[in-house]
């Protein structure tokens, strides 16, 4: 692992603009945005990507994390 | 062996003959195109389906790096494009065979497409996220309370107090987080719930009471901000969070939106 992924920086209320943490992005990109079903290689919809990307989301925080 | 390409959906729009800065490049790198089909315009790329189609999507997605690199390409392309006019922001990982099959689908959906582009446009999705610290809500420890002589007696008094602590802690961050979802919601054209994050990923350790998306005009935005600043000035043991301007993702759902 490089560089550590930046989780959540808070976004101060003065300054609402990007840059963006990660887990906002992930809640409506794999949480939102429409899904076509049909005739398609692969949808988000069709596979539990959302579990699996929070999956891998949390192994690689565990792992940043100092101690737990 | 011969790489074959799909087509990676990004948005949805109306602007006719649209055409992209050279340096926005989609999730492979690759250009984007538009494809036109019944007033509608799909922004798309052409990725290999050696790393984007389905088997191989599936491996990288356990990939956070990759993840984490695809998902902010794609936001990028779909910000862009939402800045230039209302667009509807498709799911990641959106793949077609060919252009052939999206011209069919916008045509197939043309309606409910219309009808989505028309409920986002001259509105800005808006992120709050609010978390509570329990420590700025405890009272000051009642120790002494009840202090009987026999220290069994003592314990399960202790025990009883933290208990009801706890139990009124809860009671406050639910009514908080409904508190604010409606003082939010009610400068809203729409609103929606997402799951609360959890602490090992927000990166906080407080809990989140509340993890909302907001589809406000345009014209309300400064309204909709200072409630924001309102609400997380509103009590010590809250903190509100403001995220955004996002693209619609939270409010693109084809189907008609629940009575």
């Amino acid at each position: 692992m490089s560089e550590p992924v930046p989780l959540s920086e808070p976004v101060p209320l003065s300054e609402p603009d990007r840059p963006i943490a990660l887990v906002d992005l992930l809640d409506r990109v794999l949480g939102g945005g429409v899904v076509i079903t049909g005739e398609i290689t692969l949808s988000i919809a069709d596979v539990d990507l959302v579990r699996i990307s929070l999956r891998s989301l949390l192994a690689s925080v565990t792992a940043l994390e100092p101690r737990s | 062996m011969t790489e074959h390409y799909g087509s990676w959906l990004y948005a949805v729009t109306r602007q006719a003959g649209a055409t992209f800065s050279e340096r926005l490049t989609g999730v492979a790198g690759e250009p984007l195109h538009a494809i036109e089909e019944s007033g509608l315009v799909a922004v798309a790329g052409s990725v290999p389906l050696s790393s984007f189609g389905d088997e191989a999507l599936r491996r990288n997605f356990e990939d956070l790096d990759w993840l984490g690199a695809v998902a902010r390409a794609h936001d990028a392309v779909v910000d862009a494009v939402s800045r230039a006019g209302p667009a509807v922001p498709l799911r990641l990982a959106t793949v077609y065979l060919d252009d052939e099959r999206v011209r069919l689908v916008l045509q197939h959906r043309k309606d409910d497409f219309a009808r989505v582009l028309d409920r986002v446009a001259g509105r800005t999705e808006w992120g709050v996220k609010v978390v509570f610290d329990p420590a700025r809500l405890r009272e000051p420890e009642v120790a002494a309370a009840g202090g009987g002589t026999r220290p069994g007696a003592a314990y399960l008094q202790r025990r009883r107090t933290e208990l009801a602590a706890r139990d009124r802690e809860e009671r406050f961050a639910v009514e908080q987080a409904e508190k604010i979802h409606s003082a939010l919601s009610a400068l809203a054209v729409e609103a929606r719930r997402h799951r609360p994050q959890s602490p090992r990923l927000s990166g906080n350790a407080k809990p989140m009471i509340l993890n909302a998306a907001y589809l406000v005009d345009d014209e309300a935005t400064r309204e909709f901000t200072r409630a924001v600043a309102e609400q997380d000035g509103g009590h010590a043991a809250i903190q509100l969070q403001l995220t955004g301007p996002w693209p619609p993702y939270s409010f693109s759902s084809l189907e008609e939106p629940a009575p």
